[in-house]
Order: C-alpha cells, then sequence, then structure tokens
C-alpha cells in the first residue's frame, strides 16, 4: 500500500512538472536578466511648463516649441457695469522652446507695462525611478524683464538699467502619485528701480503649486506665492491662482481665477495688488500650444 | 530512496532537454499605426525592443513590449499615448501569448519562407482579448524572422477615443510585427 502511494506521489510529481513545461513562460527565460531597472525619468508631473503663473517642474521635450497665450481680465467684482472684468483684458504672448530634456528658454512679451521677458530653466537633478534614482526634481530657473513704456519723467536722465529687473528660482518638485504632483519654489526678484528708496530692491517669496487630476485630462492646479518682503505692504498681496487644467489634442487650456494680473515673475510677484477676500479676483487662462520643430526620426 | 532522486532527476531533465529549440529576441521591432484616412498627421509610433520567445517544438510564442518603448515622431504624440489612451505607468506591458498553429508544416531546419497562423491572447491596458493573425516565418542561416500584421479594435481593450480627435486617431489600430530571432542559449 506504502508503495502504491509513493509511486503515485512520484507519478503526479513527474506529470506535473512536465505539465508546467508545456504551459511555461517563455519570457521569464529572457526577463529574468533585468532583475536590475533601468533608471527612468517621471514625466508629466504637469500638463504645461507653468503650473498657472509660476514655472512648473515640467520642461518641453527637445525640440519642441510651445506658443503660449495668457490673458487676464478685470476684477470680477466690477459687476455687470464691466461684464465681471471681461470689458478688460492683459495678455501675454509667449515663445518657449525645448532644448534638451532638462533645458528650456523662452520670451514673451506682456502688455502689462509694456514689458518682454526671457528667461531660462534647467534642471540639473530629475525626479526618476530605477537604478540610481532620485526622490524630486531640482530645477533653477533665471529670467529677466524690460519695462518699455515710455519714460514717465523726460526732464532727468534715465538709465537704461532701471527697466530692467531679474528674477531667481529653485523649484523643488515631485510627482508624488500618477495625480498629485507637488513644488516648493523659493524665488527672489530683484529691481533695479523701485519709485521709492524706502522701498526693497530684492524682494523674497516662496511659491507653493501643486495640480491634482481629475480625469486623464482634467487637473485641477493652485499655485501661491508667499511674500517674504513685499514692495508696500498695504499695496501688495500674495498672488494665489486656482485653476482647471483642460487638455485637448493638441492645446491645453488653463482656466483659472487669480488675484495677479502680471504674468511674469516679476510683475505677478511684486505687483499683486488684488485681494482675494476682497473678491479682487480676475479670472484668466492660459492657452498652450506645442508644435514639433524637430522631428525625432523614429523610422 | 533511490528512486525518488532518480525521478526528481527525470523531472529536471525533462524540463531542460529541449533548451535548443527556442529563440528569442530583446530587439524586435512593433508598430502601430492608427492614423484615420482624414488625419493631416501620422498617429503612428515604433517599438524596438520588444521582447520575443518563441519555441520551435512546441509552436508557443510569446511577447512582451514595454509601451513607454513606443517611439512617435511628435513627443506630444508620445505624451498623448502614454498618459491618456494606453496609461503606461498603470499598465506598463502588453504581453501576447499564443501558438502557431499550424508549427507541424514549419521545418525549422531549413531555410525557406512558411506561412504560419497565430492564435493567443493579448494582454494590454488591463484588458485580454483572444487575437488571431496571419504571418509568415522566415528561416534563414539559423535565425528565424517572424513577420505579422493584424488589426486591434482599441476599444475592446478599453483605450478610448475622444470625439475631437476622432477624425485623427482611429478606431483600429494596425499592428506590424517584425522580429528577428537567435536561438536561446
Amino acid at each position: 500500500m506504502n508503495i502504491i502511494i509513493r509511486n503515485a506521489v512520484v507519478l503526479i510529481l513527474v506529470l506535473t512538472g512536465t505539465a508546467a513545461k508545456a504551459q511555461e513562460d517563455l519570457l521569464n527565460l529572457v526577463d529574468k536578466g533585468d532583475s536590475k531597472p533601468k533608471k527612468e525619468y517621471v514625466k508629466y508631473a504637469f500638463k504645461s511648463t507653468r503650473v498657472i503663473n509660476a514655472h512648473s517642474m515640467e520642461f518641453l521635450s527637445p525640440g519642441t516649441m510651445d506658443f503660449r497665450i495668457l490673458h487676464r481680465f478685470g476684477p470680477t467684482n466690477q459687476g455687470y457695469k464691466n461684464f465681471f472684468g471681461f470689458d478688460q483684458a492683459s495678455m501675454r504672448m509667449g515663445f518657449d522652446f525645448g532644448l534638451a530634456r532638462n533645458l528650456m528658454i523662452g520670451v514673451g512679451r506682456s502688455t502689462y507695462k509694456k514689458e518682454v521677458d526671457a528667461f531660462f530653466k534647467y534642471a540639473p537633478l530629475m525626479q526618476s525611478t530605477g537604478t540610481g534614482s532620485f526622490p524630486f526634481t531640482v530645477a533653477i530657473v533665471g529670467g529677466i524683464t524690460m519695462n518699455t513704456m515710455p519714460w514717465a519723467d523726460t526732464s532727468i536722465h534715465n538709465y537704461f538699467t532701471t527697466r530692467l529687473a531679474y528674477y531667481y528660482q529653485v523649484i523643488l518638485g515631485r510627482k508624488f502619485t500618477e495625480g498629485f504632483s507637488l513644488q516648493l519654489s523659493p524665488t527672489m526678484v530683484h529691481n533695479n528701480f523701485v519709485p521709492l528708496s524706502s522701498q526693497p530692491n530684492d524682494i523674497f517669496a516662496l511659491g507653493v503649486g501643486g495640480r491634482l487630476k481629475l480625469t486623464k485630462r482634467m487637473a485641477i492646479t493652485w499655485d501661491y506665492s508667499h511674500l517674504f518682503n513685499g514692495i508696500e505692504k498695504d499695496v501688495n498681496f500674495d498672488p494665489l491662482s486656482l485653476g482647471i487644467d483642460i487638455e485637448t489634442g493638441g492645446h491645453v487650456f488653463q482656466l483659472h481665477f487669480s488675484n495677479s494680473t502680471g504674468m511674469n515673475e516679476r510683475a505677478f510677484i511684486t505687483e499683486t495688488t488684488g485681494r482675494w477676500d476682497k473678491v479682487e479676483v480676475r479670472f484668466g487662462f492660459n492657452l498652450s500650444r506645442v508644435f514639433q520643430l524637430k522631428k525625432s526620426g523614429h523610422k | 530512496m533511490k528512486k525518488i532522486v532518480f525521478l526528481f532527476g527525470l523531472i529536471i531533465l525533462t524540463a531542460a532537454v529541449s533548451a535548443q529549440d527556442k529563440y528569442f529576441t530583446k530587439a524586435g521591432k512593433i508598430h502601430f499605426d492608427a492614423t484615420t484616412s482624414s488625419s493631416p498627421e501620422n498617429v503612428d509610433g515604433v517599438n524596438k525592443s520588444s521582447i520575443c520567445v518563441m519555441d520551435t517544438k512546441t509552436g508557443n510564442i510569446q511577447f512582451s513590449v514595454l509601451m513607454k518603448g513606443f517611439e512617435f515622431e511628435r513627443a506630444l504624440m508620445q505624451e498623448h499615448f502614454n498618459e491618456n489612451y494606453v496609461e503606461s505607468n498603470k499598465f506598463p506591458k502588453t504581453e501576447f501569448k499564443g501558438m502557431i498553429t499550424n508549427n507541424a508544416s514549419v521545418n525549422y531546419t531549413k531555410d525557406g519562407v512558411y506561412p504560419v497562423k497565430v492564435k493567443g491572447k493579448l494582454t494590454m491596458h488591463g484588458e485580454t482579448k483572444d487575437i488571431e493573425a496571419d504571418g509568415k516565418l522566415t528561416v534563414k542561416g539559423g535565425k528565424i524572422s517572424a513577420n505579422a500584421d493584424f488589426p486591434v479594435t482599441l476599444a475592446d481593450f478599453k483605450v478610448t477615443i475622444p470625439q475631437l480627435v476622432a477624425d485623427k486617431v482611429a478606431k483600429m489600430a494596425k499592428i506590424t510585427v517584425d522580429c528577428v530571432l537567435e536561438p536561446l542559449k
């Protein structure tokens, strides 16, 4: 009896051995060699290279150009006589270029103060997974703005450099999950010229921006900067924008409400005069259209 | 006791003996094309690092394709492919596990071109569907080239095409397979 059982067990073992072979996973024969996952950069933390106003941790792909049209309407609290702000509009038109995986540049011009601006954004470290991964993205941004309005006072000697301002920013951002990204961006804005000698030339701020995806093509975004020293205490306030990103085929629409009018770092960080508690909030949108300038040959 | 050792040896042996019947590649080309006739731009991508393994003895053939490995002419298309259509973070791999149904008619020891029928299960975007395709195997100098093309209905795999781009992105994608397999040692 014992022998029969033993032989039966052995027979079953042999049979299962061959049966397993018949349906064996051929892919395992090849795949097992790659135990170490390759380093892979985490992409698409934000739909666009801007959270709303502020630069995001996201970069343009190399060889692409992002044509951006930004609109900010008037304060919504003006009611029907100004059609809730839609009677006024301020805009910025910009062209951004992706040069490398971690480098982009851009230029733009805003109607507000007739400002021209240019920037570069470079990431020495990018969030990645796999071997040699890094948990978050570190990007630096440097920009310059130039006011091109006629001189306010022609009776004095006006220096060209008084038209200029600079900004420097570090972005520390992480895509925590597929749907949630958050970033901090300490920023310094240097104005070559401020109206009063009591006002500071250097403004320090800390930005907090984030995204929460609602669906594959829609997300809630927010973008806030805390000012450590405003130019004028009761005039300048912390800019806060709340928005929604909508992605259609080739465009990203960023619709939002914000208390700032300016659309470059100098303008929205140092010259936001609206207050959320007084509903001095404007509707605005960013329209981003990415063009492929250089085709990555894949055939 | 001796008998058991002998039988275990037999099990291991039966599993190992057929190793030289297997062929593979890690650089298989898989191309997909979902361009509609009215589209101004090509909606297509290619993956040049697909894994394919086949067992000439049983006719089993399997593919594994990393979705992030698809390259597109336009970066934005690649982003949309990964983010909005196949959701490659959630479903990183597409696998096919099937059989060459007329494997007996292929003489792997003789150079030549052999038409084959392949039947199996394709798992993509979390969905598994039965797929049948006609293809050909070219045996030449100890290598096997596997070529096939077949259509895939995207809705079967819960890949939805928004109305807004329906004139550009087809509901059916044409998949073209082009792999050169070498003996697996």
